[in-house]
């Protein structure tokens, strides 16, 4: 088991919170990033910013145009990750193209132009790779990069993803399998999705831990996608949010994403709590 | 299944949400286009010629024959309805997501002239329709503004970014993730994932159809050369698909002339090139779905394209274009902003024809070879030869407004003198 499954499968269900690195600027990361953790989240996903962020929605993209105008560049987002004091694991999302430009090689095989990134990304100290412009049917060089050095590839399950893809990807798929709750790009939403219910029915038999994510921006989001089976929620554009509006009265940065994710996963715990009484009652 | 790439270029690099929609639509072009199922194929054919006014002409440009002492031949796309090429992919798309039972339409635009199309298609075949254009394209291309909304359809600005195609396109894909189930985006050049740019491709490939049958009624052979401007490519490979073969025998050489707007350069600090001409100095990367040749900085990121035509302002191209042009079939060349003006000016002076700025990117090109202060850069096999198809995308109505601004910026000697208007 990789340390990202570890700490999502745990005991407990997990908290999987979103900040784009550098935004809005490099050297706030580590402070977000620690806060993040103190506040209860299980693995960390820090967005390596891009130009063309056609998966995210206007609140990550805007992070992402912050983040690349204060000088976000992917060798300082692994300079950045290095500095990080977290013990827990990391995962780096970002797009396709930035993988495949890495390192000084501009020929050869995928995989070799992947090894670079791949190896960098390991050595600073990242456990997984989310790539969502990376269709599953082209991962197999990436996914081979990822085997060397350890690096777990997790891929994003859609409402309308094909009984076909499901099957490619679970034979794929490392670290876990991120749910996507409802059609669209990211973005913090009001209510989570029936498509959730159904998506993780699909997911049951697989042996990769179930984050569920897109959307959740409550305690009761959180609640209600644990209730429903998942072992981890994923949130993103309401962390990014907070980081957007700055410091403020109700308190800095730091001190909201703290009390932002200890309301996530308290939700989350609420949620487990629920699903174990349901198996009580025979629900299950 | 039909393949999805080009060699390497091509492929299906979206996101996973859009990818069922890619499916349906791959099985849907295979179905409707490729084999003429229920008769699409033809059904389009009828609408091309009835509202769209197929066959455009192939016409001798009797006055730049004579500058250049060579038989040139433009192929009228300009006189499609509309005014530009656009419509025969946008009629063809539209028409294939009324056959595949979807409710409503998406599309991106730059120069509006692709929003205008599928404006007007939508409006023809009744469907509802939305069109997401950057806010500076809006700026500059007010009249196809005006023109997308008297024919129905939903004009949203893209602010974010520089607000040109680029960002529109990425909108566009967002806007279909959230709707995919209903909704089909009518993307506007070859670009794209599979199995956009053949489809796209085999909508535009009327062009040169029409033209290789033309041609050899009126010159009595094969074209030494076809010229086309590259945006995305949609013109060019509409124009240039029938003569591959042709190109690949050595009978016919295919240029693709791209926006060399202020030079061919990128400034890396500011994240921009002031040009558009990916064929000619862009690298293999992934964009918008596809791996082709992109204007990109050292470390990935996509820079800002420029071109005083908005229809050519994209830093990428279509796969295919990418594919022909490292296999030597075609020859991108670029020319500025300002030889662009000046072929705009010449051809309606010489010729009465307003081209629009992107097709004047393809007149400059023939001055810059053979014109009287001309520096041809061609080798021997490279020659525009002495018939020469040149592809007319669109008509420069359009572009009224900027021309007279960019035309102000210059001394053009083509150019009317309006002084004697000014107050
Ligand atoms: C008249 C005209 N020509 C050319 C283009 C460039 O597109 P493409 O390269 O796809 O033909 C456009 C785009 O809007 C256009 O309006």
């Amino acid at each position: 088991m990789s340390d990202i499954e570890k700490a999502i499968a745990g005991d407990e269900p997990s908290l999987v919170p979103y900040v784009t690195a550098g935004d809005p600027e490099p050297e706030a990361t580590a402070e977000y990033v620690e806060a993040l953790a103190a506040g209860g989240a299980d693995v960390i996903e820090l967005g390596m910013p891009f130009s063309e962020p056609i998966a995210d929605g206007p609140t990550i993209q805007n992070a992402i145009q912050r983040a690349l105008a204060a000088g976000t560049t992917p060798e300082r987002f692994f300079e950045i990750v290095e500095t990080l004091d977290v013990d827990v694991p990391l995962v780096c999302m970002t797009y396709y193209n930035l993988l495949y430009q890495y390192g000084d090689r501009k020929e050869g095989s995928d995989y070799e132009r992947l090894r670079p990134f791949v190896r960098r990304a390991a050595e600073a100290g990242i456990s997984g790779l989310i790539i969502p412009d990376l269709p599953v049917d082209e991962s197999d060089p990436l996914r081979e990069a990822c085997d060397e050095f350890g690096v777990d590839l997790i891929f994003v399950v859609a409402p309308t993803t094909t009984d076909e893809r499901l099957e490619a990807m679970r034979e794929r798929v490392s670290g876990f399998v991120y749910v996507q709750a409802r059609l669209g790009t990211t973005g913090a939403q009001a209510d989570v999705s029936d498509a959730t219910h159904e998506s993780l029915a699909r997911l049951a038999e697989w042996s990769v831990p179930k984050a569920v994510g897109f959307g959740v921006s409550e305690r009761e989001h959180a609640e209600e996608i644990v209730a429903t089976g998942a072992d981890g929620v994923v949130a993103g554009s309401v962390f990014v949010d907070i980081v957007a509006e700055g410091d403020a009265d109700e308190g800095t940065v730091a001190e909201r994403l703290e009390a932002k994710a200890a309301e996530l996963k308290a939700g989350a715990l609420d949620g487990a709590d629920e699903r174990s009484g349901k198996v009580t009652d025979g629900a299950r | 299944m039909s393949t999805t790439k080009f060699g390497e270029y091509g492929g299906q690099y979206v996101p996973e949400v859009l990818m069922p929609a890619i499916e349906e639509l791959t099985d849907a072009y295979e179905r409707y286009v490729l084999e003429n199922e229920d008769g699409f194929m033809d059904e389009f054919r009828e609408r091309l010629a009835d509202f769209g006014g197929r066959p455009t002409p192939l016409q001798r440009a009797d006055q730049l024959s004579e500058r250049y002492d060579a038989d040139v031949y433009l192929k009228r796309e300009d006189l499609l309805h509309g005014g530009a090429h656009k419509l025969n992919n946008a009629l063809g798309q539209v028409l294939l997501a009324k056959y595949m039972g979807k409710e409503r339409i998406v599309a991106e635009t730059g120069a509006g002239q692709h929003g205008t199309a599928t404006a007007m298609a939508a409006a023809h075949l009744d469907m509802p329709c939305e069109i997401y254009m950057g806010r500076r394209d809006i700026n500059r291309q007010r009249p196809n503004v005006f023109r997308m909304r008297l024919n129905g359809a939903e004009v949203v600005p893209v602010t974010v970014g520089r607000g040109t195609l680029k960002e529109a396109i990425n909108e566009t894909m967002r806007e279909w993730a959230t709707s995919v189930e209903d909704t089909h985006y009518v993307i506007g050049s070859i670009v794209g994932p599979h199995p956009f740019p053949r489809m796209v491709r085999d909508f535009q490939a009327v062009i040169g159809e029409e033209a290789r049958e033309q041609i050899q009624d009126k010159a009595g052979r094969l074209p030494d050369s076809v010229v086309a401007c590259a945006g995305g490519g949609s013109n060019t490979m509409g124009a240039f698909h029938e003569f591959v073969p042709d190109a690949e025998d050595g009978d016919t050489t295919l240029f693709a002339v791209e926006a060399g707007g202020e030079g061919l350069f990128v400034d890396e600090d500011e994240g921009v090139a002031p040009h558009s001409a990916s064929l000619s100095s862009g690298d293999e990367g992934v964009l918008h779905g596809a791996r082709t040749k992109l204007l990109q900085d050292a470390d990935g990121q996509i820079v800002e394209s420029h071109s005083v035509s908005s229809g050519l302002d994209y830093a990428g191209v279509g796969p295919e274009l990418s594919y022909l042009v490292d296999e030597g079939h075609v020859t991108p060349v670029s020319v500025d902003d300002d030889a662009a003006l000046e072929g705009f000016h010449r051809l309606s002076q010489v010729e009465g024809i307003i081209p629009a700025l992107e097709s004047a990117h393809a007149v400059a090109f023939l001055e810059q070879q053979l014109g009287p202060d001309g520096v041809p850069a061609g080798t021997a096999e490279r020659d525009l030869g002495d018939v020469i198809v040149l592809n007319l995308s669109g008509r420069g109505d359009k572009d009224l407004e900027s021309a007279i601004e960019e035309t102000e910026k210059r001394d053009i000697d083509a150019a009317p003198d309006m002084g004697v208007f000014h107050e």
